[in-house]
């Protein structure tokens, strides 16, 4: 494995370990258009979660809420704040059986 | 009127039901609202909770309360890449003053004590909005219906979109706040025990700080509990943005570093979470009340981060919001006059005192971080490096080269602007 390999299995071994339902529809919704300027793309790097990755090709974020542990850090983050960020409705998102 | 209470709380943590409680053992109609299927679904912490203040809402709770270990021993530690230096306090015999909990089990713990006591908890349900009259805070608006009462407690928790919604406070910072990620590995009772020194249902309590993260603003930690442990790292949310930084892989860095590979060793990882620490502290606190309203716990960003103290003043700052809502409820008056009793309490208790005593820390460390938290760590282990190595130098030698490579490592100008910085800190919080 490389160490990017490494890291990615890292981050997907976590992921694994949280339990989740999933809504049918985002609940985080950044702005593309904003997204399409933005130059640190700061919420690909800092989600706990890594639940925003850039597609370059098609010149936008992918977004894996599946994923989201509703922290809030991209929301504060987002140097456009442009993340119109709700919770998941009652009951959706992870839910922590330790904490 | 269909859908009143006397009191909604929004948010079932421990702030939230220390309110809660503190209403209904009153006699007094309180609903408290959950948006996870239950209480502490949501909620991820270090962590420990301390005697003192959760004896204040739950006298009785170590008799009853799922608890993890009684907290015995305190390790800090330093780290540079290669070398550690701590020191370790460990008090067994004492009163315990701590425990290592599982949110999802002492939370949901306090919501069942509290419903037992008259508390109505409705989870599952997400508040959307405040109801808003008149200027005044009326009720709540859930997915599905509209509920009404005389005082909205908000403890929804540091996000606080809905102290956000009316006002109350501002969009919050990067530097004020700090992303916490953490993972429970299960060891075993036993390797524990081993692992940790620890006897029968003792704990440990280790705080981290420099490796992985030198030179910066965040601290690890590691708690045990029955079973498993804790470990988890807080770091300031613009020192990640600013170094782009990936949360996990420091996580990863905590365990991997060679003086602590071996207590995790083996371990199988049972749980990954992350949440936001409000760490603003006093400078940053949000208007507390308004019309019909009142603002407790994360929501109001009550941590001592200094101290790693937030579920304590989440507790405390519920209650008091409780008492309150309690008085405002006799009157019959639920003005932003009345309401502002809670500041009062808040400002006599421990809770704003210490909040002020630390006011400036923050700030100053923000702007030393890179000293204080990566030079002088590695000057300390370099230190002990000298003391211990054997190598035929005269030791008067050794330690006239070690002071003078303080003033040649850094400028004089920069030496000064640390013990300004450190005086600062030391005047500021024993004045």
């Amino acid at each position: 494995m490389t160490d990017k390999e490494k890291k990615q299995s890292s981050i997907d071994d976590k992921l694994f370990k949280v339990k989740y339902v999933s809504d049918e529809e985002s609940h985080l919704k950044p702005d593309a258009i904003q997204c399409l300027v933005c130059k640190s793309k700061v919420c690909t790097y800092i989600c706990p979660a890594n639940v925003y990755e850039w597609d370059e090709e098609n010149k936008r974020l992918i977004i894996g809420y599946e994923n989201c542990l509703e922290c809030g850090a991209c929301r504060i983050a987002c140097e456009k704040k442009c993340i119109d960020w709700a919770y998941p409705k009652g009951t959706k998102g992870v839910t922590f059986k330790h904490g | 009127m269909r859908n009143k209470t006397e009191v909604i709380v929004v948010g079932g943590g421990p702030a939230g039901i220390s309110a809660a409680i503190t209403v209904a053992r009153a006699g007094k109609k309180v609903v408290l609202i959950e948006r996870g299927s239950y209480s502490g679904s949501k909620n991820v912490f270090g962590g420990a909770i301390y005697v003192q203040p959760t004896k204040e809402i739950f006298p009785n709770f170590e008799e009853s309360a799922p608890l993890e270990r009684k907290t015995v021993s305190h390790k800090y530690i330093l780290r540079t890449e290669t070398k550690t230096v701590s020191v370790d306090y460990m008090a067994r015999e004492e009163a315990s003053n701590s425990y290592s909990v599982i949110r999802s089990k002492f939370d949901r713990w306090m919501a069942q004590e509290a419903q037992k006591e008259g508390v109505v908890l409705v989870t599952e349900t997400f508040v959307k909005e405040l109801l808003v009259k008149e200027n005044k805070v009326v009720g709540v608006k859930t997915e599905l219906e509209e509920y009404f009462a005389d005082i909205v407690i908000l403890a929804d928790g540091v996000n606080s979109l809905l102290a956000k919604q009316i006002g109350l406070r501002k969009e919050i910072k990067p530097k004020d706040v700090a992303l916490g990620v953490k993972e429970v590995i299960k060891l075993g009772k036993d390797k524990i025990e081993e692992r940790f020194n620890l006897k029968d249902g003792e704990g440990a309590v280790y705080e981290i700080f420099g490796d992985p993260m030198l030179g910066m603003l965040g601290l690890g930690y590691v708690y045990t509990n029955k079973e498993t442990i804790s470990i988890g790292i807080g770091i300031s949310l613009d020192e990640l943005a600013k170094r782009k930084l990936k949360p996990y892989e420091i996580l990863d860095g905590i365990k991997s570093h060679p003086s602590f590979s071996p207590l995790v060793k083996d371990g199988e990882l049972v749980e990954y979470s992350a949440h936001l620490i409000p760490e603003g502290g006093y400078k940053k606190l949000p208007k507390l009340y308004s019309h019909g309203v009142l603002v407790v716990g994360d929501s109001a960003m009550l941590v001592n981060n200094i101290h790693w103290e937030g579920t304590n003043l989440a507790m405390i700052s519920g209650k008091l919001a409780g008492e309150t809502a309690i008085i405002a409820l006799d009157k019959n008056d639920f003005s932003a006059n009345t309401l502002a009793l809670y500041q009062k309490k808040l400002e006599k208790s421990f809770i704003i005192k210490d909040l002020k005593t630390y006011k400036n820390v923050m700030d100053i460390v923000h702007d030393r971080a890179k000293s204080f938290l990566g030079y002088y760590p590695n000057k300390i282990a370099d230190f002990f490096n000298m003391f211990t190595a054997v190598d035929s130098i005269p030791k008067r030698e050794k330690y006239h080269r070690f002071i003078a490579s303080i003033f040649t490592d850094r400028s004089i100008s920069e030496l000064v602007k640390d013990g300004f910085a450190f005086l600062k800190i030391v005047l500021g919080v024993l004045k």
